[in-house]
């Protein structure tokens, strides 16, 4: 398909109804990638070429090829990229986004209004240098095949996705109306972008230190691999030296040498180091990520705003929520610290994408869960457990291995080892149990909630209007000892209860059943 | 709503299942045939091998379609379809039809000669996202699409 068999289509009387490119300065962003990653194996080759001569001008030999070698580099990107360029268009029609692009092989994508759930924009570094963002039409449940338009200035990406939003909206007001008239007459009351929730860098400063992570040595251990080339000696040949010359055992007796007293701090100073590193790269990775983070209510719904390097602008439909999830962790909750994160029906990928409160108090997370329309659960919810069946199954199963390796040792006279599985085989049962005590879930008029995890509680708070199926299934264990896995179909997520007795799990599912059938799906605001 | 009678499937199911676990088996008996006519085991033992499919084919012939046609079942009622199977494994899986985003009515061509059909509800969540009915009358399979479409239908406008 070509821009000419396929313009005549275009109806001349809108205005957005025309085939567009993207920026010109995505030419240079392209460039800038692909040089970025030419650039590294370049050297490489060229340092390797350079040190392979056995006489010492062996740079010398080479250099006379440098300029070709990088100009035709920087040509074939140029051309690339320009093509690329004049070959992309878009354009926003009465119905649907098309976008077609492609140098050899064209591809042509058209997505229908009514399938695009939001349009979010989103800056990685160079972009945002050049003033461009890259628009994302996010489609439906699962979001594998999005349309994307990068770049575009920023201006013309508001723009774009202020059109958009509002042909979506058009498109899709004529069923919703009837349902959603209350609700709608409610959101114009509102003042705009009033903000429900922001970080300033204290609380981000605190929430980093909690986000204690140690991939920094894993990053590292792995840059070295890749760039050993790059190092003046030969990393493992190095390595290999410490064993050789038994460096490792010369540092050992080092430590034999000194006190008890000094030892001890020597291995206090390595822990300390360690937990010092681990902090300061969480403190540095959550400050990349969530910098600036924002998060207000509009018209729209759930604006939110984040990101250091990479800023993500996203909106997130208010009536598009289907649950919330609540999270914490074991140190962060004495302190009172809480997360929250919406499952929503645009589902994109990544895991920590629908954050709406990363790192925040209880009192600031209510609001926002109301804003939501969920409430969440206090003491006075119906709490009910799990069958004790369950758990006491659990329990024997995850015993039963150390027990019976236990009694095999204890047999051949083995002492130390077996008390050591059999006190890991009490700690498993006594985990099940204390599990049993923790883990609950209930279901009020409106929402079905769980709560799971025994050293952090995890709460999921799905509406019970937006659940899509109810199934109970058992397995064989479960048959004959009378409990079963009730699973709700949740778009975007799961929610399922394990371990429910049968009569339990039947009467919540009959109870989810009348919210559902009462509301067509149509008339549920999309 | 959970003591309501289920509705059996087509008898014809079983007999697909049946041969759909004959086909299965048919490489093992024709393998453990050749090993018997080439006589590549000593006299006693010589039909030895066919001890292996026979068992599988009782198995899969006569023991699983049976099991699994009895595990399975549904139930219509006004606003909802629910469906039962599993031998072992149980699973009882309700689908309001106003939940009910597409359907579909698939044949294979076992199913096409004896004149069953399944029936696949999808549904919007990431959990039974496809819900399968096997081993209706293909006209019966039909007709409830038709039925639950005009449900949709109707509760949307």
């Amino acid at each position: 398909m070509s821009e000419r068999a396929s313009q005549p289509l275009a109806a001349p009387d809108v205005e957005t109804d025309e085939w567009q490119r993207v920026n010109p300065l995505t030419m240079m962003v392209q460039m800038a990638r692909t040089l970025a990653q030419a650039i590294l194996p370049a050297i490489a080759v060229l340092y390797g070429a350079a040190s392979s001569e056995p006489d010492s001008e062996g740079l010398g030999a080479i250099a006379p090829y440098f300029v070709p070698i990088f100009g035709a580099i920087i040509g074939i990107n140029l051309l690339g990229a320009w093509l690329s360029w004049r070959r992309l268009l878009y354009r926003v029609g009465e119905t649907d986004v098309r976008v077609e692009q492609g140098i050899i092989s064209r591809s042509a994508r058209s997505v229908p209004y009514e399938r695009i759930q939001d349009v979010s924009l989103e800056q990685k570094l160079i972009p945002r240098l050049l003033g461009l963002v890259e628009v994302k039409f996010e489609t439906g449940a699962g979001g594998k095949e999005e349309l994307k338009l990068s770049y575009v200035s920023e201006a013309e990406g508001e723009k774009l996705r202020e059109t958009v939003r509002a042909l979506v909206e058009g498109e899709t007001a004529k069923p919703a109306l009837i349902g959603e008239a209350g609700e709608a007459s409610l959101q114009v009351a509102e003042p705009v972008g009033r903000t429900l929730f922001a970080m300033d860098t204290k609380r981000l400063f605190l929430f980093g230190l909690f986000n204690f992570s140690l991939v920094v040595f894993a990053v590292l251990l792995g840059a070295l691999q890749q760039l050993e080339f790059l190092l003046p000696f030969d990393m493992w040949d190095y390595i290999a030296d410490i064993f050789r010359d038994e460096r490792i055992a010369e540092a050992g007796e080092l430590v034999n040498g000194y006190s008890t007293f000094a030892q001890v701090l020597a291995i206090l100073y390595a822990v300390a180091a360690v937990v010092v590193v681990g902090m300061a790269s969480g403190v540095v990775r959550t400050f990349v990520r969530d910098w600036e983070f924002r998060l207000e209510r509009t018209p729209k719904g759930f604006r939110r705003r984040r990101g250091l390097l990479t800023k993500t602008d996203v909106v997130m439909p208010v009536h598009r929520v289907q649950a919330l999830v609540l999270k914490t962790g074991w140190l962060r909750r004495r302190f009172g610290w809480h997360g929250l994160s919406f499952i929503s029906l645009a589902q994109d990928a990544g895991s920590a994408n629908h954050d709406v409160a990363p790192f925040a108090q209880m009192k600031e997370i209510a609001p926002i869960a109301r804003e939501a329309g969920f409430s969440l659960p206090d003491d006075s919810a119906d709490w009910r457990r799990a069958s004790e069946d369950y758990y006491f199954d659990r329990a024997v199963m995850q015993a039963f291995v150390p027990v019976v390796a236990a009694l095999v040792l204890a047999l051949q006279g083995y002492w130390v080892p077996t008390v050591l599985l059999l006190g890991l085989a009490a700690f498993l049962a006594v985990g099940e149990y204390y599990r049993w005590r923790v883990v609950r879930h209930a279901l009020d008029p409106q929402q079905v909630v769980s709560r799971r995890g025994w050293l952090a509680p995890n709460y999921r708070i799905a509406n019970r209007v937006k659940l899509h199926s109810v199934e109970i299934s058992q397995n064989p264990l479960g048959r004959w000892r009378g409990y079963c896995t009730l699973r709700f179909g949740l778009a975007g997520g799961r929610l399922a209860f394990p371990g429910l007795s049968l009569e339990d799990a039947r009467q919540m599912r009959a109870a989810a059943l009348e919210s559902i059938a009462a509301v067509d799906f149509a008339k549920l605001p999309r | 709503m959970d003591t309501e009678p289920l509705s059996k499937l087509d008898p014809a199911y079983a007999t697909v299942m049946r041969i759909e676990g004959t086909l299965t088996v048919l490489p093992f008996l024709i393998a453990a045939l050749v090993m018997g006519v080439a006589g590549a085991l000593p006299e006693p033992w010589t039909w030895a091998p066919m001890i292996v499919p026979v068992l599988i084919a009782l198995v899969m012939v006569l023991l699983i379609p049976m099991k699994r046609y009895r595990s399975r079942g549904y139930h219509v009622s006004t606003d909802r379809l629910r469906v039962v199977k599993g031998v072992m494994f149980h699973a009882d899986t309700v689908v309001p039809f106003s939940r009910v985003q597409h359907l579909d009515v698939e044949q294979g061509p076992l199913e096409r000669a004896f004149g069953i059909a399944r029936l696949i509800l999808h549904t919007a969540g990431t959990h039974n996202a496809s819900v399968t009915l096997p081993g209706l009358r293909h006209a019966d399979a039909v007709a409830m699409r038709e039925e639950i479409r005009q449900h949709v239908k109707r509760e949307s406008l």
